[in-house]
């Protein structure tokens, strides 16, 4: 298979999943909601003074985002699944890794950006100090890739049996624990000002490794799910 | 035939590593009972208490095994995934999921003995500490390995996505390891390691006694396992009717 007929493939993908993600516009609005009811949750358990709420506020967005993530991550593979394109998918003779990759790239721009772009109003909510804002936006923009990209192993790997959702948060919260270590430790040293520099590298790093492994896995588990 | 290839061949078929386990097996279990009854002698009769911990230092020859075996047990369920979803070879399929029950077992009595020891020298059962929630991490991987194979209604094909998550869970043990001892840390570090250590060989004896009992252990329930899961799975084949009509007659 030549390079530009990847290329095309890849472009071809990503553009028909915008197409389908702008069709079903409701459904993606659903983790996004979520994610805002989630962060509502907490300064009503906890209290709403703002000196807790600020010593929380990475911690409680960024578990909110990894929870919006894995809501979403359900429906990654699931329809192509049950209508047999994921089949034909994989039949095309392009790289599978490749169509995983393409996937889950549509899905950071769809369920993962939207998260990005909606935290400087949950940092308002949560009361986080200015110095952290520009901080969490910038580990949720590396971050939140890395939810997709790992997330989408657990979904190819869940996509053919019948509750996945559950099974599927079992699978990759325990894997999730470094990047929420890392975000948050990057945050609260911002707003302390301490550095932080190093914590947004290690995800940086993070993100790279996962860009190239897990769209094997994804494609390893694809194949498994089809057999 | 390549006598590696042959070699393969031969511990890869069911019948084979049905009978050569089950010839194993009992000195498995002599070895296990063996080394455990003298490693325990040692450790709660000869070797002497701690200057500063008492008495409870003496979990530690239960404790430190344990959590060495949970370790190891997860990769070594890593590589026989590889194997399992590289070659093929059904009875890695069967090494791994038989596995990963021992292990997780061997994660709990290494986080409850843990609390046990905790709480009369730390003055808590629970604390945050890397080692604790890295463990904790550990056993919800293995539950994640176990409840993925037992979702799937396949066998083969249950064992080959368990494979999977085990491979990702260990390429990110590591990373999740160093994650939260960065993040925070409690724990002694090791006493033992390649640079020296730090106990005293009275101590240090009955702690390898039980490291090596709890190693032949694994083998023995992990290979017990195996056999009765392969019966399971080939139920309906020659080998096994024939195994049973030979016992029967």
């Amino acid at each position: 298979m030549s390079k530009q007929a990847s290329g095309t493939a890849f472009m071809a993908l990503l553009r028909r999943d915008f197409l389908l993600a702008y069709r079903r516009r409701a459904e993606l609005l659903q983790p996004l909601v979520f994610l805002l009811v989630v962060v509502t949750l907490f300064p009503l358990g906890v209290g709403p003074s703002p000196d807790l709420l600020a010593n929380i506020a990475p911690g409680v967005i960024w578990i909110a985002a990894l929870l919006a993530t894995v809501l979403s991550l359900d429906s990654l593979f699931r329809s192509d699944f049950e209508d047999g394109t994921l089949e034909q998918m994989v039949l095309s003779g392009q790289s599978l890794a490749l169509i995983a990759l393409a996937r889950t790239v549509a899905h950071w721009l769809v369920a993962g950006l939207p998260i990005v772009l909606l935290s400087p109003l949950l940092a308002m909510w949560m009361n986080l100090p200015d110095e952290g804002l520009l901080i969490l936006i910038e580990s949720l923009a590396i971050g939140t890739p890395v939810l997709s990209l790992i997330g989408a192993i657990g979904g190819a790997l869940t996509v053919s049996l019948k509750r996945g959702g559950q099974l599927l948060s079992l699978l990759v919260f325990p894997l999730y624990v470094p990047l929420l270590i890392l975000a948050t430790s990057a945050v609260s040293s911002a707003v302390a000002g301490l550095p932080y520099t190093g914590q947004l590298g290690l995800m940086t790093a993070g993100l790279i490794a996962s860009m190239t492994l897990a769209p094997f896995a994804t494609a390893a588990a694809l194949k498994l799910s089809l057999s | 035939m390549n006598p590696i290839y042959l070699f393969f061949h031969k511990t890869g078929s069911p019948p084979w590593f049905y009978n050569f386990s089950g010839k194993l097996i009992p000195w498995l279990w002599v070895g296990f009972l063996l080394l455990t009854a003298y490693g325990l002698y040692l450790g709660l009769l000869v070797a002497p208490a701690d200057y500063q911990q008492g008495e409870s230092v003496r979990i530690m020859y239960i404790h430190v095994p344990a959590a060495w075996m949970s370790m190891m047990i997860y990769g070594l369920m890593a590589i026989w995934g590889f194997i399992a979803l590289v070659w093929r070879i059904r009875i890695m399929e069967v090494l791994i999921i038989s596995s990963a029950p021992i292990g997780a077992a061997f994660t709990i009595i290494a986080l409850i003995t843990g609390s046990l020891w905790g709480r009369p020298t730390w003055g808590t059962y629970w604390v945050w500490d890397a080692r604790l929630t890295s463990e904790l991490v550990l056993l919800f991987l293995y539950f994640g390995v176990i409840a993925l194979y037992n979702s799937y209604d396949e066998p083969r094909k249950a064992a080959r996505a368990a494979s999977l998550m085990a491979i990702v869970g260990a390429i990110n043990l590591p990373i999740i390891h160093f994650s939260v001892v960065w993040w925070n840390t409690l724990h002694q570090g090791s006493s033992i390691g390649t640079s020296g250590n730090s106990i005293h060989p009275s101590m240090l004896w009955p702690l390898l006694y039980m490291a090596i009992a709890f190693k032949l252990y694994y083998g023995a329930n992990l290979l017990s396992r195996a056999r009765l899961r392969l019966l399971k799975q080939d139920h309906r084949k020659r080998w096994v009717k024939d195994l049973l009509t030979e016992e029967t007659r």
